[in-house]
Formats: structure tokens, C-alpha cells, sequence
């Protein structure tokens, strides 16, 4: 329910209403080590000279494959000032190329170049905070529109989406995230290289080109997502309450201040730094042959230029030593959440945090929908879980629940502090230990059973532990949580001084749906 | 320079020079599409009416199922709006006549398996989702909750507090008001396909009209049957059909007579102060798949207002910055009318503008019909994709069962593709004429009208539209000044 990701559009009926999908548990009854090694047979993985890793998975169901791109980068990168950038570029990537979208782009190119130095002067004299000219502040936007204008002439709109589409490209889209920036459709499988040229061409040779056009659709984005949804501003919120120093406390959507100030030259200074070879996984799954793909791969994503990879982040969330709160009072029905700091996924307790998830959330046995919905009767939902907003660094465990009429979120609070108390002072149950185990297993590999959910498990497994076979070894890890394991770590995350609470509190409209056409 | 380090820059120029030896896009050559047929499941009808699906798919060790019954909640009385929902859920939460759906819970959940139900407004649904090996206890469990269902009291008022609770928090979201009054305004306010559930109705649901329910619609000649997995199909129809064999027919599913009440077109505002972004819909009634125009329509859709490639994308996103999301088409559901529709999001401060510019569009389909080159974009898209209609067996059992549920004929994904493929310029340029009428629109706005570029009602007559909620502290008079009310 928490807009973790911002993507690209919406979907292709952008106003199909969303429907609850039934995701289906998946399980195996073979051994792990099996798994991998079935999985092993399958899966071909090469890094290129460049630094760029393929992956390719051969899963012959159907005359079609997947595949999924990721940029070990993201809002956690934006620069200062620069809040949206990696999320902005992302959106660029569908712009085009410098053979794809114009007409002419030798003089293009001359055309955004002109636009960057009007845009530059402009941005320049607008941002003065001393000896400020209006009249040349709008002087020097007339000559940047008029710039955008002359580059205008050159494109051919959304060419680059048109090919995709043209060749059968399905479920078209990109997403960014504070961790990372992923990029998939599926295709046919007999335009394996056509998706190649495009793939390899958009990261090759991106061009700026309708920046400042895009920049407004984003703007739409955060109005839709964070401004004018009570839960996205109370997320915006709780997260630059949670985080002081590090980067999670910014959205990935970024602020409206920056949006409406950086520029073309900014986004493509983002793309040098962070879209080289060895920041970036390509894996497809489908029905092809690796010793047929892989050549195929190499020859055209080998043209992308080495660079050094990025610098590791080190700027640290100092311990936190007391209880922070973030209050909104909205219009809108009430909603509890809270957070709890946790080491990033690389911790060896990653996998006690997946069995609490699990205990407390999952499906009807768990315990907060026992105890919160089922037996109080206080809340229409509740959960707690980790991975908030992100895994790669330190982030949050948290919890949330949704009261029904007539009960508060102090309420919830007390409920949901009761559950974490009995987590800290009583073993789970043999029973319970168990369930959440098998359960764990199913959840792992949930998604398996599609070429785009295994090319995005297979990548993100890729860029976060250099390995694929991890996705399989997690399940080793939680395996072997012990009941002492929860309490321990329960203890450790879940004090008052390491807590964020952020919640929405009802106030009355003022004049109900009074104002109207007379306005 | 040494020789070595030239030699290796020589190397590296030819490698450089290797790899950028690929062609151009026109130039890449695309080998045909192997042949493709995916297998079609066996289709068994028992004497007793019921139809089931089987389809063998053994990549997991995993069996999925669903019976869909026929009757939802387009057949609910109006002061029970709400009941088909309340039962969907309490048919499995409030357990069997053996078991308590806790202990349901307790032994699916033990096993990470499903059994589900639900309801929608032309049928109820009852899934299942296992383990190969859990397979037989847990259709035990799925013919239990089938046939004998307890509906218990708890249960029943646990999801009455759960269906409150989405009434009270309907208005949160701009998107599920547009999405409600979007349907009233295509289907009229009493139509069962538009009405909401409110307090009131919510509260006369009682457990004799969910057990009355069950009785009336689960009889197994208006069940249809799926399952799909790692079974055989000899055995498992032997398995089904010793279980479902006995159970004697009963009444057919009554389809109820629905009313369609477009309302006047003109312009209708929902006033909501928290946003800083208007939802605009563009609503009139829409047609069915069995239309003879049905093709036309999609080819238009997709040309005109849906994916990258299409107009009102290009025009209002890429071209203008208006909006994130933009789009929509001309509505065709499988038996009753769809609800044409297109919208776009954008600032308060261009809400106007944007009506306009929709406007423009629409109007600029008259003297710029689709051209030849959008027909032959948007043909190769829907042709060209095609396979992903069919590219995993539960893919091909769902349409396959959608089909039996709709009286379609089998193979009518078949039909459709060949009547894509015949679409011409002038069946698409038919479709603005015939379907897509400016003046019969009812155009929806909420937003914040304080905010608004120029009033809506300086395009014409506007209607409010009041989303207070019946039964709300709201509803009930002015809210109480200085009741917990934070400073502003």
C-alpha cells in the first residue's frame, strides 16, 4: 500500500481501477541445493570486458521472454539541491536516442545546447537573492521557451515507446526507488535483437531532449502521489522525521523546489556518473537459447563505454536516542504508523527480521490480525514490516494499522506495542516457528513463475550480492532462526528511543461539499 | 608511445571497432514467430450441468483452482448493497459446518496454501492454491466451504466493521471518487453496477440472506470449474467427477433485468479540498464485445488514447506537460455496456485548460482521422503482442473460462485476432462518429476548486455533486467548532 516506487506511467489504462490481485503461493517440495543446482543448468552469466553483467535464463514456456535492467542507483544518490534526478532521468530514458525521436539530430544537438546556456542564464538570474531583475528574469525565460521551441522542431514524440510497441513490447515501463532504477517489457522471442539494439542504444546515446516537458509530467507525478494522498504526505513526512542525515529521508519523487530547478545538463550529469557498465545488471528470462542470446547481448551492450564505478554512500543515520513524532491532521480518516531503525540487508539477522515480518503479518493467523482485527476489533488491517523505504542501507521496520470507526490510534498504538512486547518476552511457538518457515519458503520464490518476476529477482540478486544463487540461500538463512534469535533481536530494534510514530488524525472539513459551481 | 602500448591501443581500437558494427534497427533481421499453439484445456461437462476446465501445467509442483458461480451483486436487493460482498467474504472466513474458518486458517496456512472466496457483481468465486502434495486435504477443505458453509455470527459482524470502515474512507482518495461517480454518472446512481454500499445497507444484512444466498446460486449447473497444475487429467476428472457427480442440479441463476440511466450530459464537480491535482473523466455509456464495431474499437482505443503511441498520450503528456496519467477509450464489457471514458489528471491551475485541450483532441478527430501509419502502429502492437494473451496454460484456462461464463464462443481469442487483422482506415475512422459524442458527455471534475484556473462553470451549467457520507458526523450537520480541530 506505500508507494515505494516511482514508475513511469501508470499502466496502459491509466484509469483502470485497481483490482486486489490473489498472488499465489508457490513451494517446492525438492531440497534447496537441488533448486540451485536445477536453476544452475539454466542460468548463463557473463561480465564484459565494460563491466556490465548479462544474465540469461532459459525457461522455454511460450515463444516469448522478459527482461529487466537495473542501475544499482538511485534517489539515494540524487545529489544535494538535486532531489528527483535519478527518478527524472529514468523518465528520459524513454526520449530517445540520437537516431531514435529526431529528424535531424546535428541540429538538434546545436538546438539543446541552446536551450541548457538559456536555461542556465535564466535559472541564474532567478535564483539571485540580491540585485534581482524581474524583467530580465522573464527576458531570460522568454529566450529559454523560445529555445525549447527551435529543439522542439527536430523530435518525432515518443518514437522510442512506438518501437517498443510496434514490435509487441508489453507491460512497458521503468520504476525508481531510493536503492535502484529498473527498466523492463517483454517481447516476442523472435525480436531478441531488436530489444537489444534498443536497450543498448537508450543507455548508449540518451539524449535531453523535452527535458523541461518532462519535468512538468513529473511534477503531475508528485501531485498525484504525494501531494494529494493523505498516506503519500504522511510518508513524506515520517521518513524526514525517521532519517536525519541519511538519504532516506528525501523523496525519490523529489522536492518540488528542486523539480522546478534543475535542468537537462543535471540529469545527463547523473547519467555519467551512475549508468556506467559496472553499475548495471541485464538479465532476461524467456524462451531463448543462451549461446544464441548472449553473443547477441555482448555485441551490442559491449558498445557501452567503461567508467569508473560510482563511490560507495558513507554517510551514516546516527543512533537515534529518542522518540520522534510526525503529526498530520487531515481531513482524511486516521491512520497509525511507526518505525524502528534496522542494519541494512546485509546483516546476519536479515533473516530474523523476514520471520517477524511474517509472524505479524502474514494472512489471517498472523499476529497483529488476530490480536488487532480478529479478537479487539480495533483495526481493518495492521502489519509490520521491514524493508522501509529501502534494504540497501539501514532502514526501517515498521508497523502499521488502519482503525475502524469509533477507535483512535492511540488505541492501535497500544495494541500494536502489546504484540512487540510479547515478541520480546515469549518464544514463538513450535507451531508458529513452523508455519512462518514454510510460509518464508513459498514467499521466496513467489513470482518465480514468470519470465519478468525472474528477471527482476534474478537482477536484484545479481547487483545486491554478485550472485544470483543468493535468492536460493535466503531460505537456508531463515531456516535457521531460532526462537531465541526473535527475542534477541525483538530486544534490540523494538525501544521507545529508537522509534519514529507517524500518524493522520481526523479533523472536520470546515464547509462540506458546499463550495461548488459558483465557486 | 611503446610498441606494446601500441599494440594495445590498436587492440582496443579493433574492439571498439567490433563492437560497433551492428546495424541499424531497420536492418535487424526478425525471424518468424515459431509456431505457437498453446494446449487447450479439457473441457468436461457433468450430467448434472457443471462444466470444468482441466489444464496440466507441471513446471512447479503446484495445483491452482477457481469455481466461479453465476449471480452477483448486479442481483442483490438495493437496501442490501453490499450483501454480495459480505458473503463473498464470510462464505470462507465464517467456516463449515466441520471446522471454524479459523481452523481453516490455522490448518491452510500451516501448509502455505489457499482457499478463498469472493464476490463480484456478476458471480461469486471460491479458489483454491496448493502444494501438489497438500492437493487432497485441501479440496477437501475447498468442497467443504463449498457445500457447507456456517456463515457464524463473528465473523459476519468482523466483516461488516471491515466494510464500514472502507464506507468511512472512501472519500480519502480523489481516484476512488472519480472512479465511483464516474460509473453513477455512465450507469445512473441505482444501477447495480454503480450503487455503493452505506452504512444502512451494510447493517440489514443479516446471516439468513447469506445462507439464502448460497441457496439460491451454488447449484453445480451454474458452477464452471478451473483448475490448472501438476496433475494428470484423467485422475483429477475421475477425482471430480466422483465428488460432484451426486450433487443433483437445482434452479438456474436468474439474471436480473439491469437499467441503464446515463445521466444528462453537462459538467459535474465533486469539490475536494486536500488535493492540489484535478481528476477530469469524460463519461458517456459504452458498448459490448459482441458488437460488430468491437475490433474497430480497440484498434481506435489503442491509436487514440491508450500506451505511448497514442494521441491524447502524446498530445497532453509529452507534448503539453499536462498530466502523469492520461487516457482512456471507448468502453466495451462482455455483457453489458462499458463505460467510455477518458481522463486525465493535472494541477488545479490548468483544469480548465485541460478539459480544452481534451476537447481539441476529440474535435481534431474530425478533419485528422486516425491516420494510416497510427492504424498500423496500433495493429502492430495488438498483433504483434498478441502471445502474451496466452503465454502460460492459466493464462489460456482463464480466457477459456471467462468465455463458457459469458456464452462466447471458444475460440473467440481466435476470432479476435483475425478481426484485428481486418480492420481498415475507414472502420476506425467510424468509431469518433458512431461512439464518441462531445455533446453527450458527462464531464466529472473533483478538485479543488479554490485553485482552479477559471471556474467550471465558465464552460457551462454545473452540477455539485455532494460525497458527504450518509451517516457520517459529517452528514449530520456542521461539524462541532473547536472539536479537536488543529490550528490552520
Amino acid at each position: 500500500m506505500f508507494p515505494f516506487r516511482q514508475q513511469l506511467f501508470g499502466g496502459r489504462m491509466t484509469f483502470r481501477i485497481a483490482r486486489l490481485i490473489v498472488v499465489l503461493v508457490i513451494f517446492t517440495q525438492f531440497g534447496w541445493s537441488q533448486d540451485i543446482a536445477s536453476f544452475e543448468k539454466r542460468i548463463t552469466v557473463k561480465q564484459l570486458p565494460n563491466g556490465l553483467t548479462l544474465l540469461v535464463m532459459e525457461r522455454p514456456e511460450a515463444p516469448v521472454f522478459a527482461f529487466n535492467t537495473i542501475v544499482d542507483s538511485g534517489s539515494v544518490q540524487d545529489p544535494n539541491g538535486e532531489t528527483g534526478i535519478a527518478h527524472m532521468f529514468e523518465h528520459m530514458a524513454f526520449k530517445g536516442t540520437d537516431k531514435i525521436g529526431t529528424t535531424n539530430y546535428a541540429a538538434e544537438k546545436v538546438a539543446l545546447e541552446k536551450v541548457e546556456k538559456a536555461y542556465a542564464a535564466y535559472r541564474q538570474e532567478k535564483y539571485k537573492m540580491v540585485g534581482r531583475d524581474p524583467q530580465k528574469v522573464a527576458a531570460l525565460e522568454k529566450a529559454w521557451r523560445d529555445a525549447i521551441a527551435e529543439a522542439d522542431k527536430y523530435v518525432i514524440k515518443n518514437q522510442f515507446g512506438q518501437l517498443v510497441e510496434a514490435n509487441g513490447g508489453e507491460d512497458l515501463n521503468a520504476s525508481t526507488s531510493w536503492d535502484e532504477t529498473e527498466y523492463h517489457y517483454s517481447m516476442p522471442a523472435n525480436r531478441v535483437e531488436v530489444w537489444a539494439y534498443l536497450e543498448s542504444e537508450r543507455f548508449l546515446h540518451p539524449v535531453m531532449r523535452e527535458f523541461y516537458k518532462e519535468r512538468d509530467v513529473v511534477m503531475e507525478e508528485r501531485r498525484m502521489r504525494t501531494d494529494s494522498q493523505p498516506i503519500g504526505r504522511l510518508i513524506e513526512k515520517f521518513l524526514t522525521t525517521a532519517f536525519e542525515t541519511f538519504s532516506y529521508h528525501r523523496p525519490t519523487v523529489g522536492w518540488m523546489s528542486d523539480l522546478q530547478y534543475f535542468s537537462a545538463s543535471d540529469a545527463k550529469q547523473f547519467f555519467d556518473t551512475y549508468y556506467v557498465p559496472a553499475n548495471m545488471v541485464v538479465a532476461v528470462v524467456g524462451e531463448v537459447k543462451a549461446a544464441e542470446v548472449m553473443p547477441i547481448m555482448e555485441k551490442y551492450f559491449g558498445r557501452l563505454p567503461a567508467r569508473p564505478k560510482p563511490e560507495p554512500i558513507h554517510t551514516e543515520e546516527p543512533p537515534q536516542n529518542s522518540q520522534r513524532e510526525a503529526v498530520l491532521h487531515e481531513i482524511a480518516q486516521p491512520f497509525y504508523l511507526e518505525g524502528y531503525h534496522r542494519p541494512d540487508y546485509r546483516d546476519p539477522d536479515d533473516a530474523v527480521y523476514d520471520v517477524m515480518t511474517d509472524l505479524m503479518s502474514d494472512g489471517r493467523t498472523s499476529r497483529l490480525f488476530r490480536t488487532l482485527v480478529r479478537d479487539k476489533k480495533i483495526a481493518a488491517d495492521a502489519a509490520g514490516f521491514s524493508g522501509f523505504p529501502g534494504t540497501k542501507y539501514p532502514h526501517l521496520f515498521a508497523f502499521y494499522a488502519v482503525p475502524i470507526p469509533g477507535h483512535s490510534t492511540e488505541e492501535l498504538r497500544q495494541a500494536i506495542h502489546a504484540e512487540i512486547e510479547r515478541l520480546k518476552t515469549t518464544d514463538v511457538t513450535d507451531e508458529e516457528m513452523k508455519m512462518v518457515k514454510t510460509r518464508l519458503r513459498a514467499n521466496l520464490i513467489r513470482g518465480l513463475d514468470d519470465n519478468a518476476g525472474l528477471a527482476s529477482q534474478l537482477a536484484t540478486h545479481q547487483v545486491r550480492f554478485g550472485d544470483w544463487r543468493e535468492l536460493f540461500r535466503e531460505i537456508d538463512r531463515v531456516e535457521k532462526v531460532s526462537k531465541a534469535d526473535v527475542r534477541r533481536v525483538a530486544n534490540k530494534t523494538f525501544t521507545p528511543e529508537n522509534r519514529t510514530v507517524g500518524v493522520i488524525e481526523n479533523r472536520p472539513s470546515p464547509a462540506p461539499a458546499k463550495a461548488g459551481g459558483a465557486q | 608511445m611503446t610498441f606494446c602500448s601500441k599494440i594495445l591501443a590498436a587492440l582496443l581500437l579493433l574492439a571498439t571497432a567490433m563492437f560497433a558494427q551492428v546495424p541499424d534497427l531497420e536492418n535487424i533481421k526478425i525471424p518468424p514467430l515459431p509456431d505457437f499453439h498453446p494446449v487447450q484445456p479439457k473441457r468436461i461437462q457433468l450430467s448434472n450441468g457443471m462444466v470444468i476446465f482441466l489444464q496440466e501445467d507441471h513446471e512447479l509442483p503446484l495445483i491452482d483452482g477457481v469455481a466461479r458461480i453465476r449471480g452477483g451483486s448486479r442481483a442483490e436487493p438495493a437496501q442490501k448493497t453490499g450483501l454480495v460482498s459480505i458473503y463473498g467474504e464470510v462464505w470462507r472466513t465464517g467456516g463449515t459446518t466441520k471446522r471454524t474458518g479459523d481452523q481453516l486458517d490455522d490448518l491452510l496456512e500451516a501448509h502455505a496454501a489457499k482457499v478463498e472466496t469472493s464476490g463480484g457483481a456478476d458471480s461469486t468465486s471460491i479458489s483454491l492454491s496448493c502444494l501438489k502434495q497438500d492437493f487432497v486435504d485441501v479440496f477437501t477443505a475447498f468442497v467443504e466451504v463449498m457445500r457447507q458453509p456456517a456463515f457464524r455470527e463473528d465473523k459476519i459482524e468482523l466483516a461488516k466493521f471491515q466494510e464500514n470502515t472502507a464506507i468511512s474512507r472512501r472519500n480519502d482518495d480523489i481516484n476512488q471518487i472519480a472512479g465511483r461517480e464516474a460509473a453513477k454518472l455512465a450507469y445512473g446512481p441505482q444501477n447495480p453496477y454503480a450503487r455503493t454500499a452505506e452504512y444502512t445497507t451494510v447493517a440489514a444484512i443479516t446471516r439468513d440472506d447469506l445462507v439464502r444466498w448460497h441457496q439460491t446460486y451454488v447449484h453445480p449447473n451454474n458452477i464452471i470449474l478451473g483448475l490448472v497444475g501438476d496433475f494428470d487429467t484423467a485422475q483429477m476428472e475421475a477425482r471430480l467427477r466422483q465428488t460432484f457427480d451426486p450433487w443433483p442440479a437445482g434452479p438456474p441463476a436468474k439474471e436480473p433485468v439491469l437499467e441503464f440511466h446515463k445521466a444528462k450530459p453537462g459538467y459535474y464537480l465533486v469539490a475536494k479540498e486536500d488535493v492540489n491535482q484535478s481528476l477530469i473523466r469524460m463519461i458517456d455509456l459504452g458498448t459490448t464485445r459482441r458488437n460488430p464495431d468491437y475490433h474497430a474499437i480497440d484498434v481506435f482505443n489503442e491509436a487514440f488514447a491508450s500506451g505511448f503511441s497514442s494521441r491524447l498520450f502524446k498530445e497532453l503528456r509529452t507534448r503539453q506537460g499536462l498530466a502523469y496519467s492520461v487516457g482512456g477509450g471507448v468502453g466495451a464489457a462482455y455483457d453489458h455496456p462499458g463505460i467510455t471514458d477518458f481522463g486525465i489528471g493535472t494541477k488545479s491551475q490548468t483544469t480548465i485548460a485541460s478539459i480544452q485541450a481534451m476537447y481539441r483532441e476529440i474535435d481534431d478527430l474530425q478533419p485528422h482521422p486516425v491516420t494510416t501509419e497510427e492504424l498500423k502502429r496500433a495493429k502492430d502492437y495488438i498483433l504483434n503482442s498478441f502471445v502474451f494473451n496466452y503465454d502460460s496454460p492459466s493464462k489460456v484456462l482463464r480466457e477459456r473460462m471467462a468465455y463458457e461464463f459469458y456464452h462466447y464462443p471458444p475460440d473467440f481469442l481466435e476470432r479476435f485476432r483475425v478481426g484485428i487483422e481486418k480492420v481498415k482506415s475507414e472502420d476506425v475512422m467510424r468509431v469518433p462518429q458512431k461512439y464518441i459524442h462531445k455533446d453527450q458527455f458527462s464531464v466529472l471534475v473533483v478538485g479543488n476548486t479554490q485553485e482552479f484556473d477559471r471556474p467550471l462553470s465558465s464552460l457551462g451549467p454545473v452540477t455539485n455533486i455532494d460525497i458527504t457520507i450518509p451517516g457520517s458526523p459529517e452528514a449530520s450537520g456542521p461539524a462541532k467548532p473547536g472539536a479537536a480541530a488543529p490550528p490552520q
